[in-house]
Order: structure tokens, then sequence, then C-alpha cells
């Protein structure tokens, strides 16, 4: 399914989309199953306040303030996506990389 | 990026200002999705120490880096050493250099520990400076994985890339 749904995404080298304004669920979905993620609820609550936060401020979350913001713990966020979250997120959901430092 | 790539902090410095480089590093290794082991030597187990974790400081003394402008004046000139020397300025330097880092959203030191160690990081203690200073595994916050020998440290960063601060 995510190599069909991908078949027209440009995406950069990192695996982030080149133009953020093609983002849907589908490619969500088959974004993350190339991270070997398969999403719940869990994981569309984080990526729905990560593009709610990325269009207050113009900028993808940091972790720290996703688990603030979430209310989610660290722990939890590093077993949703496991291997650097905040990146994962960011990817999944659409946005540019992250870039502060907590 | 390789999958199993391991970075390893040895901590040496039990000051405000060096407590933060290895756990900014390390907190941006695991964002990055790299395995993190840090390592608390000599006075750096200030930092895992709980009774002394919360009260850190950062002495003026010797800092020739610091500028007034740091401390909050408009006009960015150095410090004389001889100033730093009087009563109350490490406590000024020191509560100065908490509130920039609030004003940064940088957490304090114990619970960046927290955040370190829930995200999957290793926290060890040195076995020879914990003897040397005879402490306990009670002086320690919940979050150290245990007091290791530098031997059993080479052993469990094997192929990390270690940075010693």
């Amino acid at each position: 399914m995510a190599v069909s749904v991908l078949a027209n995404v440009s995406l950069n080298e990192e695996g982030f989309l080149t133009d953020p304004s093609v983002w849907n669920e589908e490619i969500a979905k088959a974004l993350a199953e190339q991270e070997g993620i398969e999403l719940t609820e869990k994981h569309w609550q984080v990526i729905r306040w990560c593009r709610e936060a990325a269009a207050k401020t113009g900028a993808s979350p940091t972790l720290r303030q996703i688990t603030t913001g979430t209310g989610l713990s660290t722990k939890e966020l590093f077993e949703l996506f496991p291997k650097g979250p905040a990146k994962k997120v960011a990817k999944i959901a659409g946005l540019s990389k992250p870039e502060g430092c907590i | 990026m390789s999958e199993n790539r391991h970075m390893a902090f040895i901590c040496s410095k039990g000051n405000l200002d060096m407590a933060y480089p290895a756990l900014i590093m390390g907190w941006a290794a695991l964002g990055n999705g790299v395995d993190v082991t840090l390592f608390f030597t000599f006075w750096g187990l200030d930092l895992i120490n709980k009774h002394r974790v919360d009260h850190l400081e950062i002495a003026p003394v010797g800092i020739t880096s610091m500028k007034t402008g740091m401390m909050g004046f408009p006009i960015n000139i150095g410090i004389p050493q001889i100033a730093g020397v009087l009563p109350g300025m490490t406590a000024v330097a020191t509560t100065l250099m908490k509130k920039k880092m609030e004003e940064l959203e940088v957490p304090p030191v114990r619970e960046m520990l927290q955040m370190l160690h829930d995200a999957g990081a290793k926290i060890y203690g040195c076995k020879m400076t914990v003897d040397m200073m005879r402490l306990t595994k009670e002086d320690f916050l919940d979050v150290v994985d245990g007091v290791v020998t530098a031997s059993e440290f080479i052993d469990l960063t094997e192929g990390a890339q270690i940075i010693f601060i």
C-alpha cells in the first residue's frame, strides 16, 4: 500500500515531504508504514496535536513541546514512535524537521 | 544513518554550566534514534546525587568568558576576576543561569535526567569515585541504572562514540 500511495509524492533525502500541502491521512499512513509504525488512535492524537502546533508557531514541535502539549510521558512517546519521536512524527505529519534542541 | 549508532558521555564535572552539555547532546542523540549511555565520574557524580542535583552552582571565578551582558547588564564587558570572589557572587551567577535556562525552556538537571532515562538512556555512576566519596546506592537518583567500574564501562560502550566532558 505504501508504495502506491507514495508513488507520486515527492520526498527529500531525509524522507520529509517536499511539499507539505499535499499531506493527507493516506500519505501519513504510508509514511508511518515505511517507518515500521502502524498508526493507532494514540498516534493520531500526537500527529494532530503536532500539526496544530506547527500551524500556530510555524515550526515543528520539539520532543519536550510534544510531551508537555499532549500530556503523554516521554516513555509513551518513545514507545509510540521509537528511535527519535520528534523527527518521526514530523515526517509522518507532513511537517519540516524539528529544529529545537530540547 | 546506521540503526545502532551509540554515543557515550563521560561526565566528570559537577558545575551547573558543565552539567548541561552531555544532557542536551544526549537528549538530541535520543531524538535522532541514537543509543545513549551516560557515565558519571568524580565531580560529575553530583548530577546524579539526589542530595546535590538541585544545588549545582556556577562560580564566576576562573570563567574568563563570562561577560556582564550574560548577567543582564546593557554593557557587555568582562567581569574582573577579583569580583568573583566576593561573597554571594556564585549564588548570583547560579540564579541568573537558572533563569536564562528557564527562559529557553531547558528543564532543570533532575528533570532532564528523568527525560533521558525515560527515553531509554543508560545512566551509570563510577565505582571508584563512589567508593572514594563514600557514597551508596541510596544517595543516587532512581534513574541511575547502577554503579560500574571503568572496565565495565568499557565493555558497556563497545563500538560507541565516546565524549568526555
